[in-house]
């Protein structure tokens, strides 16, 4: 027969540049900002005007741009680390433990990818309201949670059906309790996964808008503090300038967690 | 076997998960030092009984006793039992060296008595200067040493093996059998080990205990199991069977007699015969208890067939024969039977059967 091959091996054109396409339109239409933040003008139009680093340089020097990085750093760093030990736990159950409606407690777990942001948004500040909780970054914490929490039950809960529920029986026949047998055995076999939702779980809640915006009392996050100064149209280029910086890195930690959490898992595959 | 001296007892076990019954009344009594299979198809039993050794099932009913302490309410990881896995489950985070030494922890030993015990155990896996190798650089047979090696360090009482040939090849695997057998003998632990492989539970078993559907068939030694099996399925599992429909015509003299569809009436050993006259019973003859010829043997116990079919296996043959009064062929295994006795394998050609009566083992019958 032809070098070709059967029809599943050929590769067909078509689609390729349809899908060549999708990412483009997909894409480019977010490289806008990068661009214009180093346009040298207060107007995004073209043509562009100049290379300049001007908005950078501004941004660097506005008090209040690095208050709310901090605050969304506090409240990422906070949200990841409950958010995936909690994952971590729901999923060792979900894959350990003779759990009746598995399936249903995964759904559930799931859920808040579907559900609209504003609608937790609104039900938690009536909530909130009505208990009488004063708006501050707890309160967009807790927003973020329910907001991370499918994220880090994703990541982890493929850690944890792929490795072996034996290494656990053999720690335990070797000796180790429990406690012992999850530091020496369980922990480090899903690390990467722990690495990888952190990781994820963080850059979920550091560009988070919805929850921040029904939730935030006095000290805004980073989204919140762009979207006020959407307001004033002289600050735009820096608001241009600090949101290609947040993409940047969002973009890198995803793809660091997006590596580190498939980890091991090829090679253990490869073995079995 | 007594009680008294047994090192494991199991006393009328259950074991219910759910409405399923995988335990069903199970009692023996294991010794010390024995290397003792668990024999069976898949879903007999056999895995549970094991995991209930090592305490990952509890027991339904009835006690374990190891050593003379009951393990009811011992957790797995104090029981004085260590257990290589089907899988091996080697952490795959660590080296062979922190493998080895994974449950030397609480004894706190210094670093170098610790790593001194690691490398005599690499010397016994005959695996020295492995240490450093990680997890995933090691084929199947290294694994399962290892396995064996993390185990053994701790000196257990007894050591479980569930399946650890299973995955490997057959070569590797009778060589392994060997190594595992003369390991044995080397350290002098109480071995348990469960295997559907009959022949593999025939070559290293001190004793084996076939099971099925969740109860114990028979425990005997290899050759008490093949050589006079209590039931059929136990007869059928080991090795292969030939059976007849038979009545028992004579009892209570010196030799007792028995009529089979086939052979006619036959002597048989009187030990055999524990049921009165006319009771239904089986003839069980093994295919190679048979010898085959062309002409009429000058033995007394002949019976003239017909050839139906033949299978060459090399070394050997299995030839089908059709007799008069049976409706299945007769299996015989015989060295080829034309190039020595001189005879015909051709289909339809006449042959003799002829067996001594000792080969004869009288089941229950259906």
């Amino acid at each position: 027969m032809s070098d070709m091959g059967t029809y599943i091996k050929r590769p067909n054109r078509a689609l390729q540049f349809y899908a060549l396409i999708f990412l483009i339109v997909l894409y480019v239409p977010v490289l806008f900002i990068p661009m214009f933040s180093f346009n040298d003008s207060i107007y995004v139009r073209f043509p562009l005007e100049g290379f300049t680093l001007q908005w950078y340089v501004e941004l660097w020097a506005r008090e209040p741009v690095w208050a709310a990085l901090f605050n969304s750093v506090k409240v990422g760093a906070v949200v990841s680390i409950i958010s995936t030990g909690r994952g971590g736990v729901a999923a060792r159950a979900i894959t350990r433990d003779r759990v009746p409606g598995r399936a249903a407690i995964v759904t559930f777990i799931m859920m808040p990818l579907v559900i609209p942001g504003i609608i937790f948004g609104v039900a938690l500040l009536v909530l909130m309201s009505q208990l009488g909780v004063p708006l501050s970054l707890y309160t967009v914490g807790l927003g973020h949670l329910i907001v991370c929490m499918p994220f880090a039950v994703a990541t982890l809960l493929p850690r944890f059906e792929g490795f072996d529920a034996s290494l656990e029986e053999a720690s335990a026949d070797l000796g180790e309790n429990g406690w012992w047998t999850f530091w020496r055995v369980t922990f480090p076999v899903v690390f990467p996964g722990v690495v990888a939702s952190l990781l994820l779980t963080f850059t979920i809640s550091f560009d988070e808008f919805i929850m921040a915006f029904f939730l935030t009392g006095t000290d805004p996050t980073l989204p919140m503090y762009i979207w006020g100064q959407l307001r004033f149209p002289q600050e735009f280029p820096s608001v241009l300038a600090l949101s290609s910086l947040i993409l940047f890195v969002s973009f890198i930690l995803v793809f660091i967690a997006q590596y580190i959490g498939r980890m091991g898992l090829d090679d253990e595959k490869n073995l079995a | 076997m007594t009680s008294s001296d047994a090192f494991i007892s199991i006393q009328s076990v259950n074991k219910y998960f759910g409405s399923f019954q995988a335990i069903d009344d199970v009692s023996m009594d294991i010794g010390q030092g024995e290397f003792f299979s668990l024999l069976g198809s898949s879903g007999c039993g056999k895995t549970t009984l094991l995991r209930m050794l090592a305490g990952f099932e509890s027991t339904s009913t009835g006690e374990i006793f190891i050593d003379g302490h009951p393990m009811s309410d011992v957790p797995p990881h104090f029981r004085p039992v260590n257990m290589v896995f089907q899988s091996y489950a080697i952490f795959p985070h660590l080296n062979v060296r922190d493998n080895i030494a994974y449950g030397l922890r609480k004894q706190k030993l210094p670093k170098s008595e610790r790593d001194a015990m690691v490398d005599e155990m690499l010397e016994l896996i005959a695996l020295p200067g492995y240490g450093n190798r990680k997890a995933n650089e090691l084929s199947g047979g290294q694994r399962q040493r290892i396995a064996l090696a993390r185990a053994l360090i701790l000196k257990p009482k007894v050591l479980l093996l569930d399946e650890p040939l299973g995955a490997l090849d057959k070569q590797l695997r009778e060589q392994m059998q060997l190594e595992l057998r003369a390991l044995q003998r080397q350290v002098g632990i109480t071995f348990v080990f469960v295997t559907h492989d009959q022949e593999e539970a025939l070559t290293l078993s001190d004793r084996i205990a076939v099971m099925s559907g969740g109860k114990v068939l028979q425990v005997d030694t290899p050759a008490g199991l093949y050589e006079t099996p209590t039931s059929r399925e136990v007869a059928s599992f080991i090795g292969n069977m030939n059976f007849f429909r038979g009545t028992v015509r004579r009892n209570g003299a010196s030799a007792g007699a028995v009529e089979a569809e086939g052979l006619g009436t036959i002597p048989v050993p009187i030990d055999q015969l524990t049921k009165p006259d006319g009771a239904p019973v089986q003839v069980a003859l093994r295919p190679e208890k048979f010898s085959l010829s062309g002409d009429q043997p000058t033995a007394d116990l002949a019976v003239e067939g017909r050839l139906s079919n033949t299978a060459y296996l090399g070394e050997r043959s299995h030839y089908y024969i059709k007799v008069p009064g049976k409706e299945d062929p007769i299996a015989v295994s015989s060295t080829n039977f034309d190039r020595v006795s001189g005879g015909s394998s051709q289909d339809d050609a006449p042959v003799w059967l002829s067996w001594s009566p000792d080969s004869v083992v009288i089941l229950d019958a259906d």
